[in-house]
């Protein structure tokens, strides 16, 4: 296990080096995206209007308030769920050149293969900790689409942000499914059926 | 003056921040034992898990933020004493008064939205929003007022099985085995595992509800038979090594709860819920001299 402290954007080389359970604290920016931003970019076709190559993107709808000049101050940022999101994870790497998703509970065999191929990771973060990542959260820079709030597009400036733990690698390896198949061995071993 | 409703909408306002900021006592052991379980086992990943979840609470206390960004949707348990003179229409409004007031003052995310347009009320109120339970107790003049923002990755991993009585309770131990499965690592380990047995569909589903989110850890039911299935269920589910935010790992469950009614000789109702590790729950007294006493 080795610990990375990366400055976005990633490039391929980077990524293509981080083995599953490594740790990482990322650097630099940081894009929120949710399910609405994404029903948006994918489905309403509606190209993002920012550069997301070698990008960083979390799953997360931030708490925030709004200040008078219009820039946004963070309440609470955390993460949300991203299987309810896997759909459009191809996608972000292959159109848009994304590197890192950072997220909780993993995506599914065509994100794994998806990554693989484009070279791309996902990074777990854990789930619930939102005291620690709004903390982490140096400033909100940028948002685009606020008609969708909270589920806009989100730029953060991030500092130390972790830690996250590898749990898809760019290699096609998945902790989840790792996890999943012995929790599958275990219960059968149990002989309830 | 202020009125009862006056202190019980104030009581929500409150509730309903300090337990999405404040983890409750017994939660927070529950975790401390869960790290300790991991570094026994040198699980290094579990172990940074349960390490940062900690770290996170003490950041929490430390600046008076959010635990987690999940706001949740606001349900109450109101155990109103008979000799309390309110009226539960009255209360009604006070609790959903307050649950405004908290997501405007703090300010708090609001989660709630119509179910088929999607549109946000902006208040964590609308339609059916706050829930709310109430029961009575003779004697008393007070007001007991229990409050679990219940957040969604948890919630959205909820299940009911109508089971054959010939099932058994070998079936129970099967179906929530597959629960957990079928969750993964979605509901954020490790969980509280709610439990709703017997009773009708509803029944059983409103149990698990009350075992995952408002029963404290270490309390056990007070049915020996159903102790000895909430223990043998514990076990089992950490022995499935899903672990803290299913990344592996022994400490998949810091509790589960078995609520039960009776039921229909044809019918074995088995309803699961769970609750992330946040746990999250604040109670308080609102008595009818007018303070507010929390919990």
């Amino acid at each position: 296990m080795s610990e990375y402290h990366l400055r976005t954007p990633l490039d391929e080389a980077t990524v293509r080096r981080l083995q599953l359970e490594d740790r990482v604290y990322l650097n630099g920016s940081l894009f929120g995206i949710r399910d609405a931003t994404q029903i948006r970019i994918f489905d309403e076709g509606v190209c993002p209007p920012t550069d997301l190559r070698g990008a960083a993107c979390i799953h997360t709808a931030p708490g925030v308030k709004k200040l008078a000049d219009g820039r946004y101050e963070k309440i609470s940022i955390g993460t949300t769920t991203s299987t309810r999101m896997d759909r459009f994870a191809p996608g972000l790497l292959h159109e848009y050149g994304v590197r890192a998703i950072v997220g909780k509970a993993g995506l599914l065999a065509g994100s794994v293969e998806a990554m693989k191929e484009f070279g791309a990771v996902y990074l777990a973060i854990v789930g619930g900790a939102a005291a620690l990542e709004t903390l982490q959260i140096e400033e909100i820079e940028n948002v685009w689409w606020e008609d969708l709030m909270p589920e806009c597009l989100w730029k953060f400036r991030v500092r130390e942000f972790g830690p996250l733990i590898v749990a898809i690698d760019a290699h096609g390896g998945s902790l989840y499914q790792r996890v999943q198949e012995q929790v599958a061995e275990r219960i059968k071993s149990m002989n309830l059926a | 003056m202020a009125t009862i409703y006056d202190n019980l909408e104030q009581a929500a306002r409150d509730l309903y921040i300090r337990a999405l900021q404040d983890i409750p006592p017994d939660v927070r052991s529950a975790l401390r034992r869960g790290l300790a379980a991991e570094e026994q086992q040198n699980n290094s990943t579990a172990e940074q898990v349960m390490l940062t979840i900690l770290n996170n609470i003490d950041v929490a206390d430390q600046h008076q933020t959010l635990v987690c960004q999940d706001t949740g949707l606001p349900i109450f348990n109101v155990m109103v004493g008979a000799a309390a003179a309110v009226s539960i229409p009255e209360l009604k409004l006070a609790l959903r008064r307050g649950c405004e007031r908290a997501t405007r003052e703090r300010p708090l995310r609001s989660n709630t939205v119509h179910p088929l347009t999607r549109k946000h009320t902006g208040t964590n109120t609308g339609e059916g929003i706050p829930v709310i339970h109430l029961d009575f107790v003779p004697g008393s003049d007070e007001i007991l007022l229990q409050i679990a923002p219940k957040g969604s990755g948890s919630e959205n991993m909820s299940f009911l099985r109508m089971l054959n009585p010939s099932d058994g309770i070998k079936g129970i131990h099967k179906f929530v085995l597959h629960c957990i499965f079928e969750a993964g690592a979605r509901p954020c380990p490790p969980v509280i595992v709610g439990i709703g047995l017997g009773g009708t569909s509803d029944v059983a589903a409103g149990l698990a509800k009350q075992a995952s989110s408002f029963r404290k850890i270490g309390s056990s039911n007070p049915d020996p038979d159903v102790a000895k299935l909430e223990r043998e269920l514990l076990d089992e589910i950490n022995r499935t090594g899903l672990g803290p935010q299913g990344l592996g790992g022994a400490t998949t469950a810091l509790a589960v709860h078995i609520e039960w009614a009776h039921t229909h000789i044809s019918q074995n109702p088995v309803a699961v819920n769970l609750q992330c590790w946040r746990g999250e729950r604040a109670e308080a007294i609102v008595s009818s001299s007018g303070d507010i006493r929390p919990q």
